[in-house]
């Protein structure tokens, strides 16, 4: 850790002259020396040289001479913030204070500065570096810019430079909980004409002249001949009516899973009636307990994980892949529809979709256009490229299709035989060079292959439901998988947008292995006389994307049980099948109410008891929630550790990954791996730590000390 | 009373606006050293277009840029790309132009015959030259027969060599006259500046500068207002041992953006578009390509023969000045005194730097200026010489003067 060396963020001033004669104007541009592609963050040192620029510049002002102060940065980026890495070096609460009091100390020179203050927001402004922005007493956007806002809960933090005291004075108490606790639940920052609209920003100005034009408008707030409305604070009875929804909300969504969003929360709370000071010297109490919290630290590891994800790890030479000029996917179904479409829009390549008969082709396609339409309705796609997409894609029932085809991508019915029936035709017309992917989630493809004339061509390719939405692909490597196979679907999958893993061929892979083997553990409890309502609340601790029973109707309790039942037979008994399950199957029994608000949980039936209850086999054991929760924990890290055993990745951090892309697992758990270290789960199963400490959590020693 | 010109054929064109950026120093310190050609013609176009709101965008006929070395951040069509880059609809179309120091003056030609012609209505025509990024020549292969044939003289691409050569086949034109003038134009222009008749022409530029962060250029940098004959009497003669041409007496490297809008007039009554000039006729002629900066004398004869107009008949003068000799020459050539108010009223391109092909456009802007201060004045003439020897004119009409247009 102490080998991590901060990439400086420079802040320049500059004299310039404001138009029509309204004085001179300091300009501080922050700047780093790399282009957009390493964005200037705030470090100790970038801190340390904001904090001198802005102090030559309050002794100008003093001097008389300056009419106002603007903040800007290189272009692209204002500034993305804190630098998150050199964060989690704080080795004690102290230095975290630190951290948190010398943003405060540097941003108020700004705000104190007795002269009409700017930041003309340039590019991305994210966290600490919106904050900045916040700092000022005006704001400016150019309107290409697409990340603004203060997504720190998301990363363990709260918005403590300033932002969660200011935020909700400047845009109102609703909009703030919006831009600090929705819009970083959601990963979704604002565009300069968001941030606009709710007042964040006080105006959007073309990016061709933004910056001359902003400085033009800047001139003509210090010359007063314009002026920028502030609306009066929230009443107490709003703001706490908005603080207390926002509170129900975190308890039915958080559960206390990560402390980051009610520290947040509270500080918006008290921000109405707190004093700067008070309110800043809170945001510093806050930032210092949350960045020696291991939620924070995992959700950093997190971060970087899926930042890093770009170059997978164990992928062959990218010049050993075979060019992807025409694409094939045998079946027809809803997944063959998404696969192939694509595989249409990313690879720009045409692709050929076949199956058994003219209907299913036929509905195939009419998928193929639903999908397509469904993206020109929501703006994502030009009527031409719609027409070019539609164009792309055609559908026949004859195999000799694919016989250009360079990758021929499978996804018909989950059934071995049919598979292995699929591949051998295959073989029969696409070229020697050509290379077969199956979409299987749970069949083994080293099986698939087996009697194939060129079995080295054969890998997995699991994509996740829905396929255009779900960031995450497992690339198998079967037993008999060339370097050069590989290295095709590694850069099919980089060419898709997507991010790849390298699994080897065990049943599940890392996402369904995980996942299937905590409903089934859920299920079993169940079966075993658990209630039903505690099970489902079970895992609340830990802040899921979604309970178990909700997660099994997203899945489909018929697949669901299919791939446990699959499971069960491959893995064994740890994967336990219900028979209440096959029940609720083959009665198609609604597991799940409906929702009670948007983005709330949606809990399972009670009724759903019943059709357990009747069905219970074996020595009843009811668990409480704490019950069922050790049991799902310490089947995962069983589970975890048999993984690792059997080489299905090669790190942790892969099964991580896996289960951020593929399963939505949050930032705070790391994944998984560093909330089972920090809890204890990993070193009570299998005798040890999955990470070093210090990678993802507090190290002890820190804590110590 | 002046005498009724003879316009061109067809319709009326008129000058109804024109912007440039302020002119900086082609170094590596220079203040567009880290700014591309094509953002400073882009300020240019959304800068005119700003100043008339009363512009429907759409109705832009034409975008005409030039530039004299027509590659890199000067490249792939100017007119095309400036217009799409500062955001202009896509449906109004753009070409890039070229000939060398007159390419601005040579886009508003082309683009007023067309308007003249009928073919537009509106146009935006100017230039760009960052000498800085494109050294004059430095991107030119000269064919091996100007020199092998004696098609032109060796020294006939150095402009300071054809500048030298002016002062031999005229003896009369001597250093002091020039130093002289090169002084004079320095002062006139502190003088125009001070009195605020340089900054309102001017669209601010934003600075990149990766190690003194973001500025702003607002004000011309080549000029240097305490130059005294004292200061640039020993200055050394670069383009000759022994030679007569200075710093002083010449232009300096420059890097630059213009552009104007020029409409058929009843098009700019219809649209309520200001009517600062009316042209009146324009002409190019070539002389030997070692005495370049004789061009715009054969070129005003054939311009005032036009137009049916004499030498006296024109009231102010915008002339380029390439070199203190070179408009000497010109004026030796009409009988005008060296400090002749009529000429270069704000001082010219010795003070104020010369981006090659966006300073025709320059030269209209004062022009334009200086009718609104001059409505006893009815006719003014800009004029430039071009290297490889040539001279444009164009002849304009003052809208203020009480008998214009009739």
């Amino acid at each position: 850790m102490s080998t991590y060396t901060e990439l400086v963020t420079h802040a320049f001033a500059r004299d310039v002259q404001l138009p029509d004669g309204a004085g001179t104007m300091v300009l501080v541009t922050l700047d780093n020396g790399f282009d957009h592609t390493r964005p200037t963050t705030f470090g100790p040192a970038g801190l340390a040289e904001l904090e001198t620029t802005l102090r030559a510049v309050g002794e100008r002002v003093a001097a008389g001479g300056v009419a106002a102060v603007a903040v800007t940065g290189k272009p692209y980026v204002f500034a993305a913030g804190a630098d998150l890495k050199q964060v989690t070096t704080a080795a004690d609460r102290d230095s975290a204070l630190a951290l948190a009091q010398a943003g405060h100390r540097v941003f108020n020179l700004l705000t104190d500065l007795p002269v009409p203050t700017f930041a003309f927001v340039n590019g991305v402004a994210l966290g600490g570096g919106f904050e900045l922005a916040l700092a000022a007493g005006y704001r400016t956007a150019a309107a290409d810019v697409r990340a603004l806002g203060l997504p720190e809960t998301s990363l363990g933090l709260v918005p403590g430079w300033g932002g969660a005291y200011r935020v909700p004075r400047l845009v109102g108490v609703v909009a703030a909980l919006d831009v600090i606790l929705t819009r970083p639940a959601a990963n979704k920052p604002f565009t300069a004409a968001q941030a606009a609209q709710i007042g964040l920003v006080d105006v959007v100005l073309d990016p061709a002249d933004f910056l001359e034009q902003s400085i033009r408008w800047a001139a003509a707030v210090v010359r007063g001949q314009v002026e920028v409305p502030r609306r009066p604070l929230d009443d107490q009875a709003t703001w706490d009516a908005a603080t207390a929804a926002a509170r129900a909300r975190l308890e039915e969504v958080v559960h206390g899973s990560r402390p980051a969003p009610a520290r947040a929360l509270d500080l918006v709370a008290a921000a109405r009636t707190a004093s700067r000071d008070e309110a800043f010297a809170a945001e510093d109490e806050a930032l210092a307990d949350l960045i020696m919290s291991d939620e924070m630290r995992a959700s950093v590891y997190a971060f970087s994980l899926v930042g890093s994800a770009k170059r997978p790890v164990g992928a062959p030479d990218r010049s050993l892949a075979t060019p992807v000029t025409r694409a094939g996917v045998v079946g027809a179904g809803l997944m063959a529809a998404q696969i192939a479409v694509l595989l249409a829009q990313r690879l720009a390549v045409p692709v050929v979709i076949r199956d058994l008969d003219a209907d299913r082709v036929a509905a195939g396609l009419a998928a193929v256009r639903r999908q397509v339409e469904a993206q020109v309705e929501r703006g994502r796609l030009t009527p031409d490229a719609a027409q070019r997409l539609l164009g792309q894609v055609t559908g026949s029932t004859e195999l000799s299709v694919f016989a250009g085809c360079d990758l021929v991508v499978e996804a018909v019915t989950e059934l071995l035989d049919v598979k292995k029936r699929v591949f051998a035709e295959l073989e029969q017309v696409v070229s020697p060079s050509a290379v077969l992917a199956t979409n299987t989630s749970a069949l083994s493809v080293t099986a698939m292959a087996a009697h194939l004339s060129h079995p080295e061509r054969v890998v997995g390719l699991h994509f996740f439901n829905p396929v255009a939405a779900m960031p995450l692909v497992e690339v198998v490597q079967a037993e008999a998988t060339s370097p050069e196979t590989l290295a095709t679907a590694f850069e099919v999958v980089a060419r898709l947008r997507k991010t790849a893993v390298l699994v080897t061929d065990h049943p599940g892979f890392v996402v369904n292995r995980l996942l299937v083997l905590l409903l089934g553990v859920v299920v079993d409890a169940v079966d075993h006389g658990t209630d039903i309502e505690v099970a489902d609340r079970a895992l609340d601790p830990l802040g899921l994307p979604m309970p178990p029973f909700e997660l099994l109707d997203l899945v489909g309790p018929a697949v669901g049980l299919h791939v446990l039942q699959s499971l069960h037979d491959e893995l064994g008994p740890r994967f336990p099948v219900s028979a209440g399950l096959t029940t609720v199957v083959a009665d198609r029994v609604p597991i799940v109410l409906p929702a009670r608000g948007k983005g709330l949980p949606r809990r399972v039936d009670p009724a759903v008891a019943a059709v357990f209850a009747a069905h219970r086999t074996g020595e009843q054991v009811p668990l409480d929630e704490a019950g069922v929760r050790d049991a799902v924990l310490a089947a995962l890290s069983t589970e975890i550790g048999r993984m690792l055993a059997e080489g299905v990745v090669s790190d942790p951090r892969q099964i991580d990954l896996c289960m951020i892309l593929g399963a939505g697992w949050g930032f705070h758990l790391g994944g998984i791996c560093p909330y089972l270290d920090r809890t204890g789960w990993s070193t009570r199963v299998l005798g040890h730590r999955l990470l070093e400490p210090g990678v993802a959590d507090v190290p002890e020693v820190a804590a110590v000390g | 009373m002046s005498p009724a010109a003879t316009p061109l054929h067809g319709r009326t064109v008129v000058f109804v606006d024109g912007v440039r950026t302020p002119f900086g120093r082609a170094r590596k310190d220079g203040l567009y050293a880290h700014t591309r050609a094509d953002d400073l013609a882009v300020r240019c176009v959304r800068e005119l277009l700003r100043r008339h709101p009363e512009l429907p965008a759409h109705r832009v006929d034409e975008v005409a840029l030039a530039a004299t070395s027509q590659s890199g951040d000067q490249g792939l069509t100017l007119g095309r790309t400036v217009g799409l880059l500062a955001g202009l609809p896509t449906t109004v179309p753009g070409y890039a132009i070229d000939r060398m120091c007159a390419g601005a003056m040579t886009a508003v030609t082309t683009t007023a015959s067309g308007i003249a012609a009928g073919a537009q209505d509106v146009v935006v025509a100017g230039g760009v030259e960052h000498m800085g990024h494109h050294p004059l020549g430095a991107e030119f292969e000269p064919n091996p027969r100007f020199v092998a044939e004696r098609l032109v003289a060796p020294d006939a691409l150095t402009m300071g060599a054809t500048a030298e050569n002016l002062h031999d086949r005229f003896p009369a034109l001597t250093r002091s006259r020039a130093d002289a003038f090169g002084v004079a134009s320095q002062q006139r222009y502190a003088a125009a500046l001070a009195a605020g008749k340089i900054d309102p022409d001017l669209v601010p530029v934003a600075l990149r500068d990766p190690e003194r962060g973001w500025g702003l250029a607002t004000a011309d940098e080549p000029p240097r207002p305490d130059t005294t004959l004292e200061t640039i009497a020993d200055l050394p003669t670069p383009f000759r041992a022994g030679g007569r041409v200075t710093a002083a007496t010449s232009s300096p490297l420059t890097d630059g953006a213009t552009a104007c809008l020029l409409a058929d007039e009843a098009t700019a009554v219809e649209l309520g578009l200001p009517v600062r000039m009316r042209l009146v006729t324009y002409a190019y002629a070539g002389v030997e390509p070692e005495l370049m900066g004789l061009g715009p004398v054969p070129s005003t004869h054939k311009a005032l023969a036009r137009a049916g107009l004499t030498i006296d008949d024109i009231g102010l003068f915008e002339l380029n000045e390439a070199f203190a000799v070179q408009v000497l020459s010109f004026l030796d050539a009409f009988g005008i005194d060296d400090d002749d108010p009529r000429v270069n009223p704000y001082g010219g391109a010795i003070a104020v730097g010369h981006p090659l092909a966006s300073s025709g456009v320059r030269l209209m802007i004062q022009l334009a200026r200086q009718f609104a201060e001059h409505p006893e004045v009815r006719y003014g003439l800009t004029a430039m010489c071009v290297g490889l020897g040539q001279g444009g004119t164009v002849i304009w009409e003052n809208p203020h003067h009480t008998e214009a247009g009739k």
